[in-house]
């Protein structure tokens, strides 16, 4: 009977340690192409070069219009989903009643619901042609209109990590306000918010995380023209929409070409799971806070 | 007592202005999923039909079908949840019921937390260069489902350990008084009054799965492909990758069908979650009393 | 007429605890607790809240163990078997010391699977037969056969507070204990179900040996045969129920029990 338990023991212990294979999988595959490619390619070139052309006759493995294009596009998508987010979760949190609660919810939940090639869609044939008709210098794949596509769909989870993080503010703060005669709005911004301070910084880095790795939005309506640009009228290519591109041809293993993904992801790895462990640190530590 | 406290008169103003620009936010939110549902039912409405299920894919819009997406797409999905379950619910088990507070189990939720963040792609690669690679199951639905399953295990194991954290403490101490062993307690007792819990959580995982493209993308799944899948074997596509191939397509035929695939794509979404809602009701009023 | 268990002197203690110390991680809990209780007699815990009575009950049947961060120092001795010993069986030990808790903890499964399945985990449930007879018996003895005996495939949540109770008990007998440690059982009921409980105990009391928890002293001096008075987790004074609550020795029992303070 013991030796049952024992067993049971190991192998669920096995199971849970599977999840840490999944991520010495991540380093070790991302690591052994990017070596390789680092082999061909010196790393200077690679992380200072402005033109990236792999897939020409004449190569250029400069990655920055690729960090480019992803940085341009998740900033229009932070621009409107970060404040935004913000004063969604600050109405629910400190003005809503349960009525406008229950009736909002779950359409926040719906729009973090919607499969990435939904938005894809309707960031190609609805929202490039709307804005095309206000500004018409506008192109037909630029990051304008994924950028703001993506900042709906990333609102809610501002939201709602927001929200947590404001509800987690002891009552007794915000009573305290109330007492010396502020208001609502008051209490909220300059007593509430500030507290809630690092629950909503983790809030907004895990959503910059999100934009960086978002994938189906912009390979469908950014473009496939890597350009190192600030300009949200043309097209770009994000780190993710080149990674598409390729597997999308036909790439034979273990050239070059093949590579260059690994090398990208490497890099989009790196900085989303920078980004993650700081958000993580931030919210343990805003727990302890107020716990 | 009317003396008036200085800037009220303005700071009521700041507050009423400030409520309304928070419901214009809101408002916002529901706009755009108005405009977004009411853009693909009016564009994809009209590509609906019986054919347009059951054909395959074609270079012609007008005889275009998604039969080999959508039952690529069911079978992806069974499979996943073939390795992702047992495996997930094993490992939220071992961390909620045996791990505790010790220094490997905290590492290993740190690391499930993180897990959960990184981008849909990564895992992608992942699964090209393990499954598909260096396992050589080439660009098959198991490698597909593989990489799905690592996909989803985080979220999986996260919402498991929250429905067996549910579980109220009397349950496991009134099974313990008894004599009743630790697995015995977990399997008799708190597992049956977790269940739903963990459904729901299977729910969320799954429906997520399904929209993903990306990482299916990377492992090879085709986009365009004639015929619908026979075994874990072969190769295969997927609802949201046959979309996407449509989307990218310059005539404007195509983006009708487009819109079509998303209307079954969102109807299978909606229809897993009523089965698993559905079942997770009856198992409520059997099981759990 | 009572058959006085208690006044026997002859007869071996049937748990016997020699200079226990219990910590909640570095706080002491329990300090330096020595007593022997007898078999087939009724033992009452009393004392203030927070005074160590109800850990000092969970360590008979090593319900501690499963929290983290506790450490027990001196022996538990239960039919001269010291329970914390390294051979010692916890699964194998609380067969034998059964519990009943404070807040009732029926199972969310029917009244009949409440009881099969602490018989089912110890190997004891033999044939469906012999299954379904132990149930009505353990039923019997905990005196809610009559009351459940048409509907023991319904939920055992259906019941009022006191059934469950007594089911909880009835689970207890059926894997058939020595000693059955009771933890408040009646706090939560009101008073009727509450009489039905005790009178159980006096009832059980001829097979089994009781340990009771309990804050009501009247309670304590309706049940027991003897009572021993816990504070700030020491043990002050422990002797025959009569003589506790008419003449006890030390003065902290005498303030307790006459409410100077509690």
């Amino acid at each position: 009977m013991k030796r049952v338990e024992f067993l049971i023991e190991w192998g669920l212990f096995g199971c849970a340690l599977l999840s840490i294979g999944t991520t010495i999988g991540i380093i070790l595959v991302l690591t052994i192409e990017t070596v390789s490619f680092l082999r061909q390619v010196p790393i200077a070139d690679f992380l200072f070069g402005t033109e990236w052309t792999p897939l020409f006759a004449t190569p250029r493995f400069g990655v920055l219009p690729l960090v480019a294009g992803t940085m341009l596009v998740s900033a229009i998508a932070m621009l409107v989903a970060l404040p935004m987010g913000l004063l969604s979760a600050v109405y629910l949190s400190e003005y809503a009643d349960e009525r406008l609660r229950r009736a909002v919810k779950p359409v926040l939940e719906i729009l973090a619901g919607v499969p990435t090639v939904v938005y894809g869609y309707f960031a190609l044939l609805f929202v490039t042609p709307l804005l095309q008709a206000v500004a018409p210098t506008l192109a037909g794949f630029n990051a304008l209109s994924p950028g703001l596509v993506m900042g709906i769909m990333i609102l809610p989870l501002v939201s709602s990590l927001s929200e947590d993080a404001m509800r987690g503010v002891p009552r007794g703060l915000r009573e305290g306000s109330y007492a010396l005669g502020a208001t609502k709005m008051q209490t909220s911004l300059r007593v509430v918010v500030p507290a809630a301070f690092s629950g909503i910084t983790a809030a907004f880095i895990l959503a910059v995380s999100r934009a960086i790795g978002e994938t189906m939005i912009v390979a469908i309506a950014a473009g496939q023209q890597p350009r190192l640009t600030a300009d949200p009228r043309v097209p770009v290519e994000t780190m993710t929409a080149y990674i598409v591109q390729v597997s999308l041809g036909d790439t034979p293993q273990g050239t070059l070409e093949y590579r260059t993904i690994f090398a990208v992801g490497m890099l989009l790895f790196i900085g989303t799971f920078g980004l993650n462990l700081v958000s993580t640190w931030l919210r343990e530590r805003y727990r302890e806070e107020y716990a | 007592m009317s003396a008036a406290l200085p800037g009220i008169v303005w700071r009521r103003r700041a507050d009423a202005a400030f409520r309304a620009l928070a419901l214009l936010v809101l408002f916002v939110a529901l706009a755009a999923l108005g405009t977004l549902i009411w853009d693909i039912v009016s564009d994809g409405a009209g590509a609906l039909s019986w054919s347009f299920i059951t054909s395959f894919s074609s270079r012609r819009a007008s005889q275009a079908g998604i039969w080999h997406a959508l039952t690529g797409s069911v079978f992806v999905i069974l499979v996943t949840t073939v390795l992702a379950v047992p495996v997930g619910v094993a490992a939220a088990i071992y961390l909620e019921e045996y791990g505790g507070r010790s220094l490997v189990a905290r590492i290993i939720e740190l690391n499930i937390t993180n897990l959960a963040a990184v981008p849909s792609i990564i895992y992608g690669l992942l699964g090209l260069g393990l499954f598909v690679r260096m396992m050589g199951m080439g660009r098959s639905i198991l490698a597909g489902a593989a990489t799905l399953a690592l996909l989803v295990l985080p979220v999986v194991i996260l919402s498991t350990r929250e429905a067996l954290r549910a579980v109220p403490k009397s349950l496991r101490e009134g099974s313990y008084a008894l004599g009743a062993s630790k697995w015995q307690t977990i399997w008799h007792q708190v597992l049956p009054v977790a269940t739903p819990g963990i459904l729901t959580g299977l729910i969320l995982a799954l429906s997520r799965a399904i929209g993903e493209t990306a990482p299916l993308i990377t492992i090879g799944a085709v986009t365009f492909i004639t015929f619908a899948p026979d075994s874990i074997w072969s190769p295969f596509t997927v609802l949201p990758i046959q979309i996407f191939n449509w989307v990218s397509r310059p005539q404007v035929e195509f983006q009708a069908v487009a819109a079509g695939g998303i209307l079954v794509l969102v109807a299978l979404l909606l229809s897993m979650n009523a089965a698993a809602i559905w079942l997770r009701d009856r198992h409520q009023k059997r099981g759990t009393w | 007429m009572r058959a006085e268990a208690a006044d026997r002197p002859d007869l071996p203690a049937k748990v016997e605890v020699d200079s226990l110390n219990f910590f909640y991680g570095a706080k002491r809990a329990l300090e330096d607790i020595s007593i022997r209780i007898k078999p087939n007699v009724v033992t009452a815990f009393i004392g203030p809240s927070g005074c160590g009575k109800s850990t000092f009950l969970r360590t008979l049947n090593r319900m501690n163990d499963i929290i983290p961060g506790t450490r027990v120092e001196g022996r538990v001795l239960i039919d001269n078997v010291d329970i914390y010993g390294s051979g010692m069986d916890v699964v194998h030990l609380r067969r034998r010391v059964g519990m009943v808790f404070q807040k009732s903890n029926p199972f969310p499964k029917s009244i009949f699977e409440n009881i099969a399945y602490g018989l089912r985990v110890n190997g004891m449930a033999g044939s469906k037969s012999e299954l379904a007879g132990r149930i009505e018996e353990c039923l019997k003895q905990a005196a809610i056969w009559d009351e459940v005996k048409d509907r023991l495939d319904e939920s055992a949540l259906a019941m009022s507070g006191g059934q469950q109770q007594r089911l909880c008990i009835a689970r207890a007998l059926a894997i058939r204990p020595d000693i059955i440690l009771m933890d408040e059982p009646a706090s939560a009921l009101d008073p009727i179900a509450t009489q039905h409980i005790e009178e159980l105990i006096y009832d059980l009391k001829q097979a089994y040996t009781i340990v009771i928890v309990t804050h009501n002293m009247q309670q304590a001096a309706r049940v027991s045969d003897q009572t021993a008075f816990f504070w700030l987790g020491r043990l002050v004074e422990y002797d025959r129920t009569e003589r506790i609550f008419t003449a006890p020795s030390e003065k902290l029992t005498e303030d307790y029990v006459t409410g100077r303070f509690g």
